[in-house]
């Protein structure tokens, strides 16, 4: 005789197998499906190695030769040039926060241009947003080496194109922030006879500010990573002195200025955390 | 309806009045010294990025005069032949674009499936030693905060110039970031499945497989599908230092002042990153839709 619970449970099962017929016995179509999604991605993979003309030989002898200079790299020195470390670190700073500010700044106001809600127009709206997608596309790197062009090699072309790229990012999340606000608000400024910078002034940028700081303090996080490696094509930062080094083969140098990268950008993540979790509160972290 | 209005008396009034005039005063000396605190770090950043503006308005007439050089000379009495120079080398920069979209995939594909690997491991609720947990938490850390572009330059160092050495960087640095990502979604799981197979007689690996797989993937593709997006502008920079794609091509237009072509190159840049945002919107919208329906 069965066990009652096994009874109980063959019950159950049937019951659940009318219930959820896809679960228990998938269709040979649906598998197949799984399958050819698997296998498609698999295959594309594949075709993109060799594409690309991957060797395991090739890895090998570059894993080795990657192991002799991780080896090199141990213990990690400045040499004599921990000052210039030092100097191009300060830059990567300056261009990181410079570079934010300009952006956050210059894209304020073009924020409530691209935001539906305060303009109405929806060309304008259209033109705005597609206006910044365009400058969003373009790397910071890139942007980097236009504007090295236009000022010449240092961090102040760093700072310019790191407030460019921003700016993109920046005008759409603001006025992403500024379109969901609450409009009563503004309807309640708009009862007491407000103009429209009125309504703007007292209505939107008391509930947008918190989103807007936070935002700004996240970007200069991920700006301050960006801005290390800037000085690979000239415009100021640490990047430079990493890169000289690595053609330099001096790889104790290297594995010091990457560790110094290191620290740096766990500090600032540290005390910017720390402020974004102050202005918004940490439950909404992950909206940010 | 009646309506009364209240006066309050003399002394109340100024009470909550001088209540008043001190919070909005102690607003404003906040305001102030937020203001005080981002004019010195202003001024110490302006001083170290040698910040000069006269160099800027000198410059900035030259860059409007080089967007206006880089823009193309389209006249529309012989639009095609102009589009044609325009686009002299369409067909080799589509090459070098599809090498750079393979680069972003590749790098996508291998380093979504280190992160998916080492994000069950890194998790509190899966993992309870706290040692392995730190462990591979901390490499995570390392891959996603040293910039992909410094992976690359050691690769091209150690492998030779080439897309391999961009498609390792991309993957490893897609690993760390997606790996912290995953972790997060697995660590927000309902752990009823999990102790239901565990209930059976489960190996570690089948709890992961049929109770925590399931709950988290579409949420781990969505993840997936933004960071292709991230690496296709990633891998278009790879390039400047010899890692594949188009990038070697944009930087030797932009460095040899051949004008039009850094306008094209752009363009098909900005209008490939453009299309792979759309078609990743729209399928991360499908995925979010199936999960919403269930």
């Amino acid at each position: 005789m069965m066990p009652k619970s096994s009874l109980l449970a063959d019950v159950n099962r049937t019951r659940l197998a009318e219930a959820y017929p896809d679960v228990f016995r998938p269709s040979l179509a649906k598998r197949m499906q799984t399958v050819a999604t698997v296998a498609a991605f698999v295959g594309l993979f594949l075709f993109g190695m060799a594409w690309l003309g991957f060797s395991f030989e090739k890895l090998a002898t570059g894993i080795s030769r990657l192991g002799v200079i991780i080896g090199l790299m141990f213990p990690p020195s400045p040499g004599a040039l921990l000052h210039l470390y030092l100097k191009g670190l300060a830059e990567t700073l300056a261009i990181a926060f410079l570079g934010t500010l300009l952006a956050a700044i210059l894209s304020f106001p073009l924020a409530f241009i691209a935001a539906k809600n305060v303009v109405g127009q929806r060309i304008v709206h259209f033109l705005s947003r597609r206006f910044l997608d365009t400058i969003r596309g373009v790397d910071t790197l890139i942007w980097a080496l236009i504007f090295i062009n236009v000022v010449g090699l240092g961090p102040f072309a760093g700072i310019l194109a790191v407030a460019m790229s921003d700016i993109g990012s920046f005008g759409k999340l603001f006025s992403e922030a500024i379109e969901t606000a609450d409009t009563k608000p503004v309807d309640g400024v708009t009862s007491t006879g407000g103009s429209a910078l009125h309504q703007i002034r007292f209505g939107i940028i008391p509930q947008v500010l918190p989103v807007i700081l936070s935002q700004v303090l996240y970007y200069f996080e991920s700006n301050t990573r960006s801005a290390t490696v800037i000085g690979i094509v000239g415009a100021g930062g640490i990047g430079l002195y990493l890169s000289n080094e690595i053609n330099q083969q001096n790889w104790d140098h290297v594995s010091f200025i990457i560790l110094m990268i290191l620290a740096t950008v766990a500090a600032i993540d540290f005390v910017s955390s720390r402020l974004r979790f102050a202005i918004i509160g940490r439950s909404t972290r992950d909206a940010v | 309806m009646d309506t009364h209005l209240y006066r309050l008396s003399d002394q109340q009034a100024a009470a909550l009045l001088g209540q008043y005039a001190e919070a909005v005063a102690a607003k404003r000396r906040r305001a102030l010294l937020f203001v005080v605190a981002l004019g010195v770090c202003t001024a110490l950043a302006a001083w170290a990025g040698e910040v000069d503006l006269r160099k800027f308005a000198e410059g900035l007439p030259r860059f409007w005069s080089y967007l206006y050089d880089i823009l193309p000379k389209l006249r529309l009495a012989h639009f095609s032949t102009d589009l044609a120079e325009w686009f002299w080398n369409w067909d080799g920069w589509l090459w070098l674009l599809a090498e750079t979209l393979l680069v972003a995939y590749v790098g996508t594909f291998l380093g979504a499936t280190v992160g998916f690997i080492l994000s069950f491991l890194a998790s509190a609720n899966l993992v309870k030693n706290a040692i392995a947990r730190a462990l591979v938490r901390r490499s995570l850390e390392f891959c996603r905060t040293v910039p992909g572009i410094v992976f690359a330059l050691l690769f091209v160092y150690t492998l030779g110039l080439g897309p391999i050495p961009g498609v390792l960087a991309v993957a490893i640095h897609t690993s760390g970031a997606l790996g912290k990502q995953f972790a997060e979604v697995v660590e927000n799981i309902d752990m009823k499945p999990v102790d239901g197979v565990r209930a059976t007689g489960a190996t570690w690996v089948a709890q992961v497989r049929f109770a925590v797989v399931p709950q988290v993937l579409s949420n781990f593709v969505s993840y997936t599908l933004l960071r292709f997006e991230i690496n296709v502008r990633e891998a278009s920079i790879m390039g400047f230092v010899g890692a594949g794609g188009i990038g070697k091509e944009l930087l030797s237009s932009i460095r040899q002042f051949y004008y039009s072509d850094v306008s094209a190159i752009l363009l098909m840049i900005i209008v490939t990153v453009f299309v792979i945002d759309l078609l990743t919107e729209r399928l991360r919208h499908r995925l979010l839709g199936i999960e919403g329906h269930r």
